[in-house]
């Protein structure tokens, strides 16, 4: 058996608008996080990766709303906490990476400042000692000239170097949960191994849990340990990183999967593109959500919504077919 | 100062950068040197500097007190002897007169536009980041404000104090606030929904923390540069209130009260009016290139390294 999960969620459900009209867009996701450990939560655009992350924190914005669930961390309910508990859980317990290095430093505040904020919100210790350890975070990252550079401004310095102060501000307090959403979405190719490598490793560092949040398949062979494949707000597929590769079960990984272009592929073998378009949350089809593109889809597929069942330890699939296939062989 | 060593990724850098000398003082002195690069803006500064101290000093650079009047010597033209400015025409000399009017413009130029500013970026910001029901009340009772013509409403504030520096100060900063409350609370709204905020609170920030630390340096320039556009300006209302005598009494003048009064005898003695006219509109334009050298100097990316 794995070692404790450190965090647990249990049917996380968030919804945007009213109870009548309004989306589902995280839909009963349930997954442990490991210490150590990587889990990839893959996806399209809009099937509610970055809104499980923000749940997890509990930054989702009005209209949303996390309208059930358990989000349990060491045994305790992050949905029960108050406001200000969740504060300290927020930086604290759980770091997040975001997307766009870009646009997520503020622009007034020099660097050293705003990852000293982070460490002053949850450490009650004195400016000049946050700025301190605000210079050695910045140098494990990688920012060699931290010394100077605490006092530089964030258009100082390239989207790759930005990516790192932001890891360094998410580490900064050595949370044992790393929420990373496509922290390499906005990064050249080149730096984007960089900072990848630079995640394992401080991940590996401190023992803590990875949710890394992404679309390319490349950077979860890369750095996953477990896969969930989201669509359409609900957890399709979860499995080992092999098994996702090599033995993929769900329609809908498989789909994905051919959609990668491999170098080494010969070019006869076409993309195959998904066809189709991505459900309207306000209005999802009827029965599997994937049922409307899915080449395999049967008539019972669009009665049933199907659960996410195991299919073994550490594979599960919401898939009638597969589920069928099981009982078949 | 060079950072010896590579970056560890090990336990190690910590320890190892910990050992390391702390880093120099932040640059405190950038903004003033930013500042000081702008030379309209410097130019600006030294001249209002100037014509703060000369009216300050007035008592005691002033050859004649204010509304001492030469019967002798009615509209006398700049250059007249004993009269380096001229007179107006009731005999007062223009020089005393602009030097002891100039230090009530000043007062109500600057200090409800500063008093207000603060005052309705409190506001502004407070509405912007908390929106709902503190929205509502803060803005909505800034609407009521922000109804009246701006002169009317000084009008009907001062009309019910009694006539004085102080009435026609607190009279401007209450028309004032709600203008700086509009633009603090468009500042905030543009800032908020910028991902660094979202991260901010990712990283547990507290809504004070946000609110000092993220929003105010992001909204803080557009209200400075507003602030000293209006100082111009509001020596003009100032004026105004002062004409319908319920600002400063006569014989004490202020620059506006001085135009107003010289343009009976425009024609006879132009340099009544024109003289504290151009006080009037060097003083604005003054302020006007401090408030652009101050919003470059506030802005970070103008900093060079």
């Amino acid at each position: 058996m794995s070692p404790s999960p450190c965090l647990v969620v249990k049917n996380l459900t968030t919804r945007f608008g009213s109870d009548r009209a309004g989306a589902t867009v995280v839909d009963g996701v349930s997954f442990d996080l490991t210490p150590g450990r990587t889990m990839a939560l893959v996806g399209e655009s809009g099937s509610g990766k970055s809104a499980t992350a923000l749940s997890l924190m509990r930054l989702i914005e009005a209209p949303g709303r996390i309208i059930a669930g358990k989000i349990l961390l060491d045994g305790r309910d992050l949905l029960s906490l108050s406001e200000r508990e969740m504060e300290d859980v927020r930086g604290g317990q759980i770091g997040m990476v975001f997307q766009d290095p870009l646009t997520s430093l503020n622009p007034a505040l020099t660097i050293g400042r705003q990852i000293a904020e982070t460490i002053l919100a949850h450490n009650n210790i004195s400016y000049a000692e946050a700025e301190k350890q605000a210079i050695d975070l910045l140098l494990r990252v990688g920012v060699t000239d931290a010394v100077e550079r605490v006092h530089d401004y964030p258009h100082h310095f390239s989207g790759g170097m930005r990516q790192r102060v932001l890891i360094a501000s998410a580490i900064s307090c050595a949370p044992a949960i790393i929420i990373a959403d496509e922290p390499t979405t906005a990064l050249d190719v080149t730096v984007q191994a960089k900072i990848l490598r630079l995640l394992h490793d401080l991940q590996l560092e401190m023992h803590a849990s990875m949710l890394l949040i992404t679309h390319d398949l490349g950077v979860v062979a890369a750095m996953a340990d477990t896969v969930m494949v989201m669509y359409a707000g609900q957890i399709v597929e979860r499995a080992d990183v092999d098994t996702i590769f090599h033995n993929p079960r769900h329609p809908y990984t498989k789909a994905l999967l051919a959609c990668v272009a491999g170098i080494e592929d010969d070019r006869s073998v076409p993309l195959e593109p998904i066809t189709g378009t991505a459900p309207d949350l306000t209005d999802p089809p009827k029965g599997c959500r994937f049922g409307p593109r899915c080449p395999m889809v049967q008539d019972s597929c669009l009665r049933t919504d199907p659960k996410l069942r195991a299919l073994s330890n550490d594979h599960a699939v919401a898939c009638i077919l597969v589920a069928e296939e099981k009982v078949d062989a | 100062m060079t950072v010896p060593g590579s970056p560890s990724l090990t336990k190690s850098g910590r320890q190892e950068a910990a050992s390391l000398p702390m880093p120099p003082p932040a640059q405190r002195g950038w903004r003033l040197k930013s500042f000081m690069r702008d030379r309209g803006a410097l130019i600006a500064a030294i001249f209002l500097l100037t014509v703060a101290a000369v009216v300050i000093l007035a008592p005691l650079l002033s050859p004649y007190t204010a509304d001492e009047a030469d019967n002798l010597a009615r509209n006398a033209p700049m250059g007249s002897a004993g009269h380096l400015l001229g007179t107006d025409q009731q005999g007062r000399d223009m020089l005393a007169r602009v030097l002891f009017g100039g230090r009530v413009s000043l007062i109500v130029g600057v200090v409800p536009t500063i008093v207000a500013g603060m005052i309705g970026l409190a506001l502004g910001m407070l509405a912007g980041f908390f929106r709902g029901l503190a929205d509502q009340i803060i803005m909505r009772c800034l609407d009521v404000i922000f109804a009246f013509p701006m002169v009317l409403l000084a009008i009907a504030i001062a009309g019910a104090m009694r006539p004085g520096v102080l009435t026609e100060v607190i009279a401007i900063t209450v028309v004032l606030i709600p203008y700086f409350a509009r633009l603090a609370r468009t500042a905030t709204d543009n800032v908020l929904p910028m991902p660094f905020i979202e991260a901010a609170r990712a990283a547990g920030g507290s809504p004070f923390t946000l609110l000092l630390r993220y929003v105010l340096p992001n909204v803080f320039s557009p209200v400075v540069v507003y602030a000293t556009t209006l100082m111009g300006l509001m020596i003009v209302v100032g004026s105004g209130l002062s004409f319908l005598g319920l600002g400063v009494q006569p014989p004490t003048a202020d620059w506006g009260a001085m135009v107003a009064e010289g343009r009976v005898v425009l024609r006879k003695a132009p340099h009544v009016t024109v003289l504290p006219g151009i006080l009037i509109l060097v003083v604005s334009l003054a302020f006007n290139f401090i408030g652009d050298g101050i919003r470059d100097a506030l802005d970070p990316r103008t900093i060079r390294r």
